[in-house]
């Protein structure tokens, strides 16, 4: 087949390779609304917190690129946590859309705080991966990593959530709010474990976002709003309906790039993402019920 | 005597730049009048628990169809601002009728005009070869200055007399919209739609109406704002970031009182403005780092904004005040 040339397989693979990022970006998103039942804006902009994070430790003052990873996946865990105490915590009983529009208040907070702290200049972390050749096609090492690791953080999230009795409880309380307080759960330690855990993810996230992307206070627009998105349209708090969306999102994202420019590619995802919400309110892995 | 103070205002606001010409100052005035009348626009249908994101969009709409139609299609605003106007509204009915049809409301209203403001942003950014993409665009010049034909004036006071019209007509529709039916079926929409529509109101269609009235009246914003500025580019006039922005100012002034958003236009803007002259660039990005602690404050301590915590505040003392007169 002419069409299925070596550049369509390329941005197929790129495409999976995207998704893997996107799905665990929309992962620590899903975690925390399903649990708490509140949409952090300012997600994209935690992440783009933890990309300085990364550069500040590894590139200016040359920690081990590991332990900086460490250091930052524990740094926006807090970040969460305080999110939660600040901002989140005095909300709960308000209208969801007033949580909405706090985190809103708290992304714009974000971004300018790390203009003023670190300026507009774009920095990278100075690292450059191989790109990996393969019977034609160009894949790069960061991808590969950053997939690779979205999948095992993905994979130990699950362990956590199916295997310990803290992660019993969290699902609980996702299923049935009131119910699980007259057991005897403390909700207000779920929620600090939820955030540091959506809070952490988000650490990860960055760890591997700065690999491929340099980093500027603006960074979370260009990936923020497709993370809601692709939360949304896998249905609000389902962790597997998030997964699939992410690699919906990630190959239209791609192959609209391959034949248009990459703004096409993130129109058509958007398209796709209201011609869906019509279609499938719910999400898209919903169950009737 | 309360009921002439509007009027007074009013006139004091058409006279006053026959006897003040700092065109600094006018400029800011006819900026604030501008966004305080998109502000207005937004909180529209705000009020009713109707949040838009995707406001950002129509606005940008509004700017680019009339900048293209000039430049490109040779029309005069006068034509090109109708066709934004009603490309806005067709737009907003798109998206708004499945979205209402469907029953989606809440934070997922929200999040799917989310989507709807980047996909304006990005289409804008994507047809580069005709709207300059990222980089901005600028309406040609009429023969190098004033014309009614072009809807373009190198005078301040005319753009200020523009836009102090558009904005009271602006408040007007406001007035409108809270002195009608509508807004008894729209509130008891937000309250209970089972309870809306089983009680006869045509819980879809009001909200259609509103909606496209909102983004009709943002697309017109946008338009004057190209015509004001002569310069747009995609993140001064669309996208997420003006979405929220426009959100962000009417919780701050008030979202049910009807001078809510010009105050918070007001706030917002002369902070921006402070910030810029008294720290020069050292100031990029204060502005917005105000904003955002006060958008979190607001929220959490005052969700009425100023003007509705104001009047809060002095309502009882008015109708002890009443009992007391009869």
């Amino acid at each position: 087949m002419a069409i299925f040339d070596v550049f369509l397989l390329e941005a197929l693979i790129n495409g999976v390779l995207l998704g893997g990022v996107l799905a665990l970006l929309s992962l620590g998103l899903n975690l925390v609304f399903g649990v708490i039942d509140v949409v952090w804006i300012c997600y994209a902009e935690l992440i783009m917190f933890g990309m300085y994070g990364m550069y500040f430790l590894y590139t200016v003052y040359h920690w081990p690129i590991l332990v900086a990873a460490a250091a930052c996946i524990a740094g926006v865990g807090a970040l969460g946590v305080l999110l939660h105490v600040l901002v989140i915590a005095p909300l709960l009983g308000a209208a969801p859309i007033n949580q909405l529009l706090a985190t809103g208040g708290v992304l714009f907070f974000l971004q300018s705080a790390a203009t003023v702290l670190f300026s507009i200049e774009f920095r990278n972390l100075g690292l450059r991966l191989p790109v990996l050749k393969l019977a034609g096609m160009f894949i790069s090492y960061s991808r590969l990593l950053a997939f690779a690791a979205a999948l095992i953080g993905m994979v130990l999230v699950f362990l956590f959530l199916s295997r310990t009795y803290t992660g019993a409880a969290i699902r609980a309380i996702a299923q049935d709010r009131q119910i699980m307080v007259l057991m005897g759960v403390d909700t207000r330690r779920i929620y600090l474990i939820t955030s540091a855990l959506g809070g952490g993810l988000a650490g990860l996230a960055a760890c591997l976002l700065v690999l491929q992307y340099d980093v500027h206070p603006f960074v979370g627009l260009s990936f923020g709003p497709i993370t809601f998105l692709i939360c949304v349209l896998g249905g609000l708090g389902n962790f597997g309906g998030g997964f699939v969306a992410a690699f919906v999102f990630a190959e239209l994202i791609s192959l609209g790039g391959l034949y248009l420019d990459l703004e096409w590619g993130y129109v058509f995802a958007f398209v796709f993402f209201i011609v869906m919400m019509f279609v499938r309110p719910e999400g898209l892995m919903a169950r009737r019920s | 005597m309360t009921r002439y103070l509007g009027w007074i205002a009013g006139a004091g606001l058409v006279a006053l730049p026959f006897v003040y010409h700092q065109p600094y100052h006018l400029h800011l005035l006819v900026v604030i009048l501008i966004w305080s009348f998109a502000y207005t626009s937004w909180s529209v249908m705000g009020r009713f628990g109707l949040v838009s994101l995707g406001h950002g969009g129509f606005m940008g709409i509004g700017a680019y169809v009339t900048a293209l139609a000039w430049n490109h299609g040779g029309l005069t605003p006068w034509i090109g601002i109708p066709i934004a106007l009603v490309a806005g509204g067709v737009l907003a009915l798109l998206v708004a009728y499945p979205c209402f049809r469907f029953r989606i409301t809440g934070h997922y209203f929200a999040l799917v005009t989310l989507a709807l403001s980047g996909i304006v942003l990005q289409v804008i950014t994507a047809t580069r070869d005709h709207t300059g993409g990222s980089l901005g665009y600028t309406p040609t010049r009429y023969q190098g200055g004033s014309s009614l034909y072009a809807m373009q004036f190198t005078g301040k006071t005319t753009w200020y007399l523009i836009a102090l019209g558009v904005w009271a007509v602006g408040l007007y529709v406001w007035y409108r919209v809270d002195r009608s039916m509508m807004r008894y079926a729209l509130e008891a929409i937000s309250e209970d739609e089972d309870g809306a529509a089983a009680a006869g109101v045509h819980v879809t269609a009001e909200k259609l109406k509103i909606t496209v009235l909102s983004a009709v009246m943002t697309a017109l914003a946008g338009a004057l704002y190209c015509q004001y500025q002569m310069f747009i580019s995609p993140d001064t006039v669309s996208g997420i970031s003006i979405s929220l922005q426009m959100v962000f100012a009417v919780v701050v002034g008030g979202i049910y009182v009807s001078l809510g958003p010009t105050v918070g236009a007001i706030i917002t803007i002369l902070l921006a403005e402070v910030l810029r002259i008294s720290f020069g660039t050292r100031a990029v990005g204060w502005d917005n780092l105000v904003y955002g602690v006060l958008l979190v404050l607001f929220i959490v301590f005052l969700p009425k904004g100023i003007v509705g915590s104001l009047l809060a505040a002095a309502r009882p003392r008015k109708s002890v005040r009443a009992v007391a007169g009869t």
